[in-house]
């Protein structure tokens, strides 16, 4: 029997144990694909093409098939590398912020919420690379050895600590996020039927056997992977907020942006777990794992976030009258009221008023409302990076080069594109990785001592109602064979 | 010298000629198998397929081995002066019916490649017009006719000479020429030994922006004009600056008068310039007092600005705004007795007498305005060439020559005379092309363009120059001059014909040494024109002109008038229509680009609920097809009134120039005096929209007094020290100049450091420069649809910024959002600030900084340089440009077949000749932009080097400065002290000198002059109004 806490909601409902938990994460990946997720993918898919297409026509074209301009040099490249490295923010913090702060919550959405990291941190490097003149070039960035004389990489250049902030960040999410896999994996093999199956998952788990010495490191490398990651959740969007607040430009050149911009990026990343997670929870019928008290907390830290992006945008107004700075005011006045006032309207409703509905324990409690409000958000911020870049380039300090930008079919292209590339990697991901975290939900199912810890028998792929529910469960004294013990991490 | 191959190519025998160049003998000795000679059927046969198989398969071989052709092939001999790599200069002249410019032309390895202005000339001295330096582009115009056609069919000179002469020779009728102005002595000697050898011939010329009425004022002459001397001047309707009559010449005599400095022995002075006309031409944006008035009104200004001159009568009815100015400008010019000038660009003869008496009343005649050694640059006669309409049509002409002139397009009466040119038994188009006019005729015999050509000119009476061949003829094209020598029976080249003729000019004595002296300084003095006067018609006496122009009755009240106008780019859409250069050279005022518009007021556009970019159709009475064009809603346009360019609309004239805009020449009306070229209309909105392709489309300063800094001359006269406001940055020591507080440290320069002066005085921003940069650095053209995409590839672009109604100082009273949104309207009689913008060369350069690929840094000699093979194209120094100079290559735009219309000089083996072979043509995907001409910075270098001493300054010019007819731009050697640009920026510190955008503290190396007004009242940054 599982423990119930008097004081505490449960963070897995419905009394799993230990075989639920392995039986109802594997089912997903032993099963055939069910017909919602193969619809799924077919739409990804169908993205993914457009993706193809409008790189396609980049590439060999030139960036010219895109709509920016002599005075406008960025738009919806950089709107959209910013917006996905954003995204990508919520995966790392997740998993090694919440981590080090003993939210238990997080660990059935961490290994959802990496996956997103990582695939938006994809998303997000195609952008720096396509936004190339000459992408072919791109290696240019790397301080190589070369023969050409003393050419080498400018380390003055905030672009080039993008290229050492984001490949840091991608490398070690990629890492975190695989070295939790490997017990996950592990089980999956143990329990693979077909051959292939077998092969590949023995490969991915590393010869993973669940030793006590092999969970000790795991745990280890976890921390140690934790700690390396959480000053990677400022250093990256600050690094990125450089490439503005380093720059000339009125409205780029600002001191506030890098607090502003990781505040932004973990508002944008829980908005879009949270998209993903209602999503994932209810095509992979996970509403045990993923229950309304984690929206809940979710929605909470989204709305922290919001607020804080909220002040950072009213301050931004302040600074620019307190400066005195005609360049910059009317930056800001232009923002609010000049030819883009619509991108700048979205921005603050999507992003600071809406959110502030979470006050609201309906809401937050609200899967539908919650759902349509990550959407929003976002939305928001899209439009924040949109109007950061675009509102501030188009009308900067001569007015002869004044200018507007719109968006051609090909910059629509590459941008639903890279979402396509992100939901099939999702899908394909959530189809063939297990989805949550085994190992880790397992350490927060509570249990007396004497209702022990359950194994769940012969491994015949189904869920055994009468096994579930049968009035003698298997009942085993001592320490659970297959759950790690961490008494750290037990309350 | 010559090797014999052998003893048989000495003896030369009819066999050994008839093989000697045939690569194989006709036949190889091969046994015949003959029928029923059975017996070498089967060996003799075979072992001659062998042998036959086997030479077949070692020549097949052989053949392919060959070599392709090369098509650079080096010089066996080198050419005297010719050094690979290496160019030369040798002076020439451009003419083309309408501006006259004496040039050097950059040759390199045997192909011109670029044109400059000819210092020597005192016509031009140095000058160049932004035509004349796109005009290098037209001689490799892959559009010009290749070889001479006689009735649709290629021949070749003789079969077209025989096919003329006996055209000629049956012809019953008149032989008509009928050519632009011809302002070369030599020209019109060989159409008078044409003329002389035939019966009937006459020759017609005819402007294409005819000056009729001007010349028949004059008894027959054009006034030279000086502005140079002219203390006030009043222009009606003249666009002196831009496109009337020698712009190159007149804007380099006005600027002498505008010029400031401060540490003459006088307190400086300003010329004041009135200007009355209908559209904001280049010399009306240039004005220190702008009339904006309807066409229909300039008579009554004449009358008006006569009658307080000269006096007489009854001043007709004009608004209380103009009389006033009126006033005003005739109080300045009666004080300034033979030190101004009247100009008027009307070419109504009745006005023109005005002018001339005017003119003549206040002394200017001797001073300003030189009779006796007039202009010859307009020759042409509206009514004889209407008369020749008349003949064409009555069949009155047998034969009819084309020389250059494209009237079916260009004439108003064009319909007449392409229905009429079939009614000639002979018709001959000399043109370049297969034009509107040269299509019609029997036979195109085309003429060499000029830089393939000898010739003379003499623009002004006194003034001589030369044109001389920098390369031989592209195509099998002959000089229209020597096919006129071969018509009438001579075999002379032109060559000796016009060496011949300098005989008289320069004297039998030293000939050949003066001779060499002209054709090396491309000018000389001397006169070889007669003045007679062309005009048959009587000089209109002033009392009559009055008495003419009190009868032109007012137009009814909601007409709207239209005024035609030239391009200062395109001008009469000429040869320069199918040149991409001037095509997508922006409009200096309306920065308009590929094709022309309807530029009408605000009002107008407001009262019609039109929007910028709706699709007029725009009728008159008598024109058949009504022009369907765009709107532009242009400030200072006159109320009630349209404007117009001509020069558009081409269906003949190459690639590049069909059917780019309409055509608006029909809207010209012949009337009994001349053309008249304005014109009752009717607008109606067809619903359609089609955006006009702008490189500027915002068009206020924003008061941002930074970027734009002008004064007016009472203040400058006053304490030159408070005409420019300094930008300072609070520090804990106070306020301070930018440069005081820096993060940065500073370059060291131990050799040059090179920097440029912009006096926003002398810039009338007439768009040479933009060329001149264009052609020095293979810079793309990129066509419509990317100008409207704001990518056009300009380095040196010229920011136009009218002055607004509102500014800063409403805040208070009208609040921030209203004010900042009212400062975006400009006003509708605006002032106009002209500002040359390239790469600033920044010392703290922005761009430098963030690129991270070093592939844009800093040079030791204060350059800022692109290394475009390093780049890679974030773009990030262009967003991070504070000047937006920075130009990216968003597409090939030399192989993208996008482009091949509008760049396709970058396309082909003929066009590719024009690139500048020190320039890289950038790649696809990297950024550019100015480089300060570094190719001529290190040709000067070298040169200097070469001598063991130190450039001088003045050797190394970048192409813009070269250029400018105004000398606005002055480039130099910042580390020199002697240098010009050195004293200049010493003399002017504190005063006038400023940089862009001084409080970002980039610390550029371009600086620029503050703007001097001769005004009350500058309307960009008014004086606070009083409390």
């Amino acid at each position: 029997m599982q423990h119930v806490s008097p004081v505490r909601e449960p963070l897995v409902t419905s009394g799993k144990t230990y075989h639920d938990v392995t039986q109802d994460i594997c089912y997903q990946v032993e099963a055939a694909p069910n017909v919602r997720w193969m619809g799924a993918l077919a739409v990804a898919l169908v993205l993914l093409g457009v993706f193809f297409y409008s790189v396609y026509r980049t590439l060999w074209y030139g960036i010219g098939e895109w709509g920016l301009n002599k005075t406008i040099g960025w738009a919806w490249d950089i709107t959209n590398f910013v917006w996905w490295v954003g995204i990508g923010h919520a995966g790392t913090l997740i998993s090694a912020v919440l981590l080090l702060f003993r939210q238990k919550w997080r660990s059935s959405i961490n290994r959802a919420a990496e996956a997103m990291t990582i695939f938006a941190v994809i998303c997000a490097a195609m952008f720096p690379v396509l936004h190339m003149g000459r992408p072919w070039l791109a290696f240019y960035v790397f301080p190589l050895q070369n023969t050409l004389g003393s050419l080498w990489a400018n380390f003055n250049s905030p672009l080039l600590w993008d290229v050492f902030a984001i490949s840091t960040y991608f490398t070690v999410s990629l890492v975190f996020w695989y070295t939790g896999l490997v017990p996950d994996f592990a089980t999956i093999r143990d329990r693979a039927k077909g051959k292939i199956a077998k092969v590949s998952y023995s490969l991915l788990s590393f010869g993973w056997t669940g030793s006590a010495k092999h969970w000790s490191r795991y745990e280890t490398v976890s921390l140690i992977l934790a700690g390396v990651s959480t000053p990677l959740v400022l250093s990256v969007h600050t690094i990125v907020s450089m490439d503005f607040a380093t720059s000339v430009v009125p409205g780029w050149h600002t001191t506030i942006f890098p607090p502003y911009f990781v505040a932004g990026a973990i508002f944008s990343g829980f908005a879009m777990v949270l998209t993903l997670m209602l999503i994932t929870r209810v095509v992979f019928k996970l509403e045990d794992y993923i229950t309304l008290e984690h929206i809940a907390l979710m929605n909470k830290i989204m709305m922290t976030t919001g607020s804080i992006v909220g002040v950072a945008y009213i301050t931004e107004f302040f600074i620019a009258w307190y400066s005195q700075v005609e360049y910059e005011q009317y930056c800001f006045i232009n923002r609010a009221t000049g030819p883009y006032w619509w991108a700048y309207a979205s921005m603050m409703t999507c992003n600071v008023i809406t959110p502030q509905l979470v006050w609201f324990r309906r809401v937050r409690y609200s899967i539908l409302l919650t759902f349509i409000l990550s959407i929003i958000v976002n939305i928001g911020m899209w439009f924040e990076r949109f109007v950061i870049i675009v509102s501030s380039l188009h009308r900067d300090y001569l007015p002869s080069s004044w200018a507007m930008f719109s968006p051609t079919s090909i910059d629509v292209g590459v941008y639903v594109g890279t979402i396509g590339l992100f939901f099939t990697l999702f899908l394909l991901f959530a189809k063939f990785f297990p989805v949550i975290n085994m190992a880790e939900v397992k350490t927060i199912l509570k249990y007396t001592v004497n209702d022990g810890p359950t194994y769940g028998g012969t491994n015949d792929g189904s869920q055994s109602a009468s096994r579930r529910n049968s009035p003698t469960p298997y009942s085993t004294p001592g320490v659970p064979a297959s759950a790690p013990v961490n008494y750290d991490k037990h309350d | 010298m010559k090797y014999w191959k052998g003893i048989e190519e000495l003896d030369n025998s009819p066999e050994f000629a008839k093989n000697a160049f045939a690569e194989f003998p006709d036949f190889l000795p091969v046994k015949e198998s003959r029928a029923g000679d059975a017996e070498d059927t089967s060996v003799a046969p075979r072992r001659d397929f062998l042998k036959l198989m086997g030479f077949g398969v070692a020549a097949a071989t052989l053949a392919a081995c060959e070599a392709p052709v090369r098509k650079a092939i080096p010089y066996l001999n080198k050419p005297e002066e010719v050094d690979p790599t290496i160019s030369n200069f040798y002076a020439s002249t451009y003419f083309t019916g309408s501006d006259y410019n004496a040039v050097l032309v950059k040759n390199r390895d045997g192909r011109p490649i670029k044109l400059e202005g000819n210092p020597e000339s005192p016509v031009t001295r140095g000058g160049l017009s932004a035509r004349a330096q796109a005009a290098i582009l037209s001689l490799y115009d892959g559009g010009r006719l290749q070889h001479f056609m006689a009735k649709g069919k290629k021949v070749d000179f003789e079969e077209a000479d025989r096919a003329i002469r006996a055209g000629l020779n049956s012809a019953t009728g008149k032989i008509t020429i009928v050519s632009p102005t011809i302002i070369s002595p030599s020209t019109k000697r060989a159409i008078a030994a044409f003329a002389g050898s035939h019966r009937n011939v006459e020759h017609v010329m005819y402007d294409v922006n005819s000056a009729s009425g001007l010349l028949q004022a004059n008894g027959g002459v054009l006034p030279a004009y000086d502005f140079s001397r002219a203390n006030v001047i009043v222009s009606l309707g003249a666009d002196f600056l831009g496109t009337w009559i020698s712009p190159v010449e007149y804007s380099r005599q006005y600027i002498t008068n505008r010029k400031v400095r401060s540490d003459g022995p006088a307190k400086p002075t300003m010329s004041r310039h009135y200007q009355f006309e209908t559209a904001l031409s280049l010399s009306g944006s240039n004005a220190d007092i702008r009339v904006p008035v309807k066409p229909s009104q300039m008579a009554a200004v004449v009358l008006a600005l006569y009658g307080a001159i000269v006096g007489g009568g009854a001043v007709p009815t004009l608004t209380p705004a103009i009389n006033e100015k009126i006033k005003t400008a005739a109080a300045e010019l009666q004080n300034n007795r033979g030190a101004s000038l009247v100009v008027a660009g009307s070419n109504d003869p009745a006005v023109q007498s005005l002018v001339a008496a005017i003119n003549q009343s206040l002394g200017n005649v001797g001073t300003t305005v030189d009779l006796t050694n007039p202009s010859y640059v307009r020759q042409g006669d509206d009514a004889r060439m209407a008369q020749f309409v008349r003949d064409l049509n009555n069949g009155a002409i047998s034969a009819v020559f084309f020389y250059n002139a494209n009237p079916v397009y260009n004439h108003p009466l064009g319909a007449q005379i392409k229905a009429g040119i079939a009614k000639a038994a002979l018709s001959v188009s000399l043109n370049d092309r297969l034009d509107e006019t040269g299509s019609l005729c029997q036979y195109q015999t085309p003429d060499s363009h000029w830089l393939e050509s000898w010739n003379d000119y003499e623009p002004k009476r006194g003034f001589l120059s030369l044109a001389q061949p920098a390369i031989t003829p592209i195509f099998k094209t002959r000089q229209g001059q020597e096919s006129f020598l071969r018509w009438a029976g001579s075999n002379e080249t032109y060559y000796n014909f016009l060496k011949a003729g300098w005989r008289n000019v320069l004297g039998a004595n030293g000939f050949q040494a003066a001779w060499d002296k002209a054709v090396h300084d491309g000018v000389a003095t001397g006169t070889a024109l007669a003045v007679a006067p062309a005009f048959s018609s009587p000089v209109i006496g002033a009392a009559e002109a009055v008495s003419r122009l009190r009868n032109v009755t007012a137009a009814p009240a909601g007409t709207v008038e239209l005024a035609l106008y030239e391009k200062v780019g395109i001008g009469e859409g000429g040869v320069e229509a199918n040149n991409p250069f001037l095509q997508e050279l922006p409009d200096p005022i309306s920065k308009a680009t590929w094709g022309n518009y309807v530029a009408v007021p605000r009002a107008m556009a407001v009262a019609n609920k039109w929007e910028q970019g709706d699709v007029l159709s725009v009728s008159a009475a008598g024109v058949a097809k009504p022009l369907n064009l765009p709107v532009l809603i242009q400030p200072g346009q006159a109320d009630g009134t349209v404007s117009i360019a001509v020069g558009y609309g081409r269906m003949m004239a190459g690639r590049v120039g069909d059917n780019v805009g309409e055509n608006a020449f029909p809207f010209a009306q012949v009337g009994k005096d001349g053309i008249v070229y304005t014109n009752a209309v009717t607008l109606k909105a067809t619903g359609a929209n089609s955006p006009i392709a702008q490189t500027q489309t915002h068009h206020t300063i924003m008061d941002r007094r930074e970027v734009v800094q002008e004064n007016t001359l009472a203040k400058y006269r006053e304490n030159p020290k408070e005409v420019t406001e300094y930008e300072r940055i609070a520090t804990p020591e106070g306020l301070e100049k930018p440069s005081k507080v820096s993060l940065w440290q500073d370059y060291q320069y131990n050799d040059h450091h090179w920097g440029m002066a912009i006096d926003l005085n002398s810039c009338i921003g007439c768009g040479s420069c933009v060329i001149g940069c264009q052609t020095e650095n293979n810079i793309a053209v990129v066509g419509k649809q990317q100008v409207i995409n704001r990518r056009e590839m300009h380095w040196m672009r010229i920011d136009r910024y009218y002055s607004s109604n509102a500014h800063k100082s409403d805040f208070d009273e009208k609040g921030k959002l209203d004010t900042y949104a009212a400062m975006e309207d400009p006003s509708d009689n605006p002032q106009v600030v002209f500002q040359p913008m390239l790469c600033q060369h920044c010392n703290h350069a922005p761009c430098e900084t963030v690129c991270p690929v070093l592939a844009t840094t800093h040079s030791s000699e204060g350059l800022n340089q692109m290394t475009y093979n390093r780049c890679v194209g974030t773009r990030y120094c262009a967003n991070n440009c504070p000047y937006k100079v920075r130009r990216f290559n968003w597409f090939s735009y030399y192989s993208n077949e996008k482009f091949e219309d509008v760049n396709g000089h970058m396309f082909t083996d003929l066009g590719r000749m024009v690139l500048n072979p020190d320039v890289t043509v950038r790649a696809r995907g990297v950024m550019e932009k100015c480089s300060f001409c570094v190719q001529r910075i290190q040709l000067g270098k070298l040169e200097a080097k070469k001598q063991k001493r130190r450039p001088l300054d003045g050797e190394v010019v970048a192409a813009c400065a070269q250029s400018c007819p105004t000398e606005a731009i002055l480039f130099g050697d910042m580390r020199d002290p002697s240098s010009r640009i050195s004293k200049l920026l010493k003399r002017e510190d504190g005063e006038r000198a400023f940089h862009v955008l001084d409080s970002i503290n980039v610390q550029p190396n371009v600086t620029y002059l503050t703007k001097i007004r001769n005004v009350e009242q500058s309307a960009f940054f008014p004086e606070e109004k009083p409390a």
